[in-house]
């Protein structure tokens, strides 16, 4: 059975309009223009337990938007929702209890007080037993190394730090489903890629069920087999990312090493770096097999290999193409 | 029943760690809590000087209030203010037009726990600051105070009603920020409404006959005028036990109407921001 299920889900806002200046604000007094805005438009998805999804998209996609309705912030407009079996808008306690959503911008700890006094105070929100309480926390705190970090207040701590505690506060209860929005935004490489194996770590160990959304491809590769793409509302890919480059990149890079590289090479496709005996020639798609056919008959090939683009570019790519499409 | 028993265990455990964290923040900052206290104490302190001052141009009394029971009605009047001092509207309209209310909504907890816990774990380190103000005003007016026992007891329970009705009455007016965005106009209209009918301004005997039957019938006189005369007073004992019935009333009948209020107002949330 499917952890998150969802069926035709919609989104709309009503968002209150008028031009700039005097005038038009008096004129909205007394005439309230509104425009509907379909922030998520009829998507389908489902989830396995255990599955670590990323979900694409650009700002304003509306990827935040579903995983505000999955947690249960947000009331649909139309369409579907289940999450371990609960129907998140109705924001039942045995459903909040299993979920957490780490918003990589917000503070969700008491400010003023060292992070252990807001991790009690989640120990007696989600009546987690002492024992297990203590026991989970300081695994955790080891595991994110933050010991030296959780008697200090909150305040002093620095965007990385505060990250860190924020995400042990959140997986306290043991949540089985995560839904994290951008969870490593703003922070440094080091600390992306300790937050990247915590989650990865976390998800191993507990067998928990992961939707992330993060502008740091390095984020989505390091964690998520699956993507699902999102634009104006709508889902535009939804499989494995290794499958990504074949569905939206319209070329592929060839690496061809060899004895002599000084010929010209513009005949098989466009050359875009050059070394002593190494060429790297962009080619379409659908011409990749026929011109490393030709490039093996025709030259003194030591070594040759095709590759993606980098899935930076092919989101990219998906995105630019959805652009021109309307 | 066990299952019941458990989930009363947990809501007291929450109750008493929230309450013990407010505490803590609390004493990070007493300094700005004891000026803050202090600079509240001249609403009742004008109120006092300006009904003693009539008072004694009337011969050393108004309306039968005597100038040490108007002494006494202010001093514990500031004890009351601070009490009844709750999360206001303006909370309300900040954490809704800023999405800070998506954090408390993922708690597996109604977010009204988590204001009245946090405001009552407020109160004791108030109450522990407000001594030393309290004893300096005694001296300085000199008032007429000689509770009983049980008037003692009532006032000690009716401090935490006020606390409560204010805090649902506070809480239903803030809510109407999921509808309008900015709630501070009403409030304000609220506050004067209260100030006139709630004993704050004036001991409500002094009001005109109108005004008390008007008063009668809403809940500001129970959080405000009750538990000062309560203890200031001479209640009977039927009437001390009936003013902490008709608190529990108002209770009650304000957590439904807050309760109703927010099963409608939360489809309306669009954690804009957050």
């Amino acid at each position: 059975m499917a952890t998150v299920r969802v069926l035709g889900l919609t989104k709309t806002f009503a968002v209150p309009e008028r031009e700039a200046g005097l005038r038009a604000a008096a004129v909205s007094l007394f005439r309230r223009t509104t425009r509907e805005v379909r922030a998520v438009d009829r998507i389908s998805f489902e989830i396995g337990p255990g599955e670590v999804v990323g979900f694409l998209g650009p700002n304003g996609a509306g990827k935040t938007t579903t995983l505000k309705m999955l947690s249960g912030l947000l009331y649909p407009s139309s369409g579907e929702a289940t999450v371990l079996g609960h129907v998140p808008s109705r924001r039942e306690r045995d459903f909040l209890r299993q979920i957490t959503f780490v918003m990589g911008n917000r503070n969700q700890l008491q400010w003023d007080l060292p992070a252990l006094d807001s991790f009690e105070l989640n120990r007696a929100i989600y009546r987690i037993p002492r024992e297990d309480f203590t026991r989970l926390r300081d695994e955790l705190i080891e595991l994110l190394e933050i010991g030296d970090l959780v008697r200090k207040p909150v305040r002093q701590l620095s965007l990385g730090e505060r990250m860190k505690v924020e995400i042990v506060g959140s997986l306290l209860h043991r949540p089985r489903v995560l839904f994290l929005d951008e969870p490593t935004i703003g922070l440094d490489v080091t600390m992306q890629k300790r937050i990247r194996s915590f989650v990865a770590e976390y998800n191993r160990r507990y067998d928990a069920t992961v939707l992330l959304t993060s502008h740091y491809m390095a984020d989505v590769e390091a964690l998520c087999r699956r993507v699902i793409v999102i634009h104006h509302g709508e889902i535009l890919f939804d499989g494995e990312l290794a499958r990504l480059g074949d569905r939206f990149a319209a070329w592929k890079t060839i690496a061809v090493d060899l004895d002599d590289g000084a010929g010209d090479f513009s005949a098989y496709g466009d050359v875009v770096e050059r070394d002593a005996g190494r060429v790297k020639l962009r080619v379409p798609r659908e011409e990749t097999a026929r011109v490393t056919a030709r490039l093996l008959a025709e030259q003194e090939v030591q070594d040759l290999t095709v590759e993606d683009p980098p899935i930076e570019d092919v989101i990219e790519m998906v995105f630019a193409q959805e652009a021109n499409e309307r | 029943m066990n299952a019941e028993a458990g989930r009363v265990r947990s809501l007291l455990d929450f109750y008493v760690t929230r309450a013990r964290t407010q505490i803590q923040v609390q004493f990070q900052y007493r300094a700005a809590t004891y000026f803050w206290l202090i600079g509240m104490l001249a609403e009742p302190i004008v109120y006092l000087v300006v009904w003693t001052t009539i008072a004694e141009q009337q011969g050393g009394s108004v309306q039968g209030i005597t100038t040490g029971e108007f002494a006494a009605y202010y001093i514990v009047w500031t004890l009351v203010r601070n009490m009844n001092i709750v999360f206001t509207p303006y909370g309300w309209e900040w954490r809704i037009r800023e999405g800070q209310l998506s954090a408390a909504l993922l708690r597996p907890l109604h977010p009204l726990h988590d204001d009245i816990a946090g405001f009552a774990g407020w109160k004791p380190v108030v109450i522990a600051l407000w001594l030393p103000i309290a004893a300096a005003l005694w001296v300085a007016f000199d008032p007429v105070l000689d509770p009983t026992l049980l008037e003692v007891g009532v006032f000690s329970l009716a401090i935490w009603g006020a606390y409560l009705i204010r805090t649902m009455f506070l809480s239903t007016l803030g809510m109407i920020t999921f509808w309008t965005t900015r709630v501070s106009a009403i409030f304000e209209l609220a506050i004067a409404v209260e100030l006139l009918l709630s004993g704050r301004l004036v001991p409500l005997p002094l009001m005109p006959d109108w005004a008390e039957d008007v008063a009668a019938v809403l809940p500001f006189q129970w959080s405000f005028y009750f538990p000062i005369v309560a203890l200031t007073g001479d209640l009977s004992r039927g009437e001390l036990l009936g003013g902490l019935a008709a608190q529990l009333l108002w209770i009650l009948a304000l957590t439904g109407l807050t309760l109703l209020v927010w099963r409608f107002a939360i489809r309306r949330y669009s954690a804009v921001g957050n």
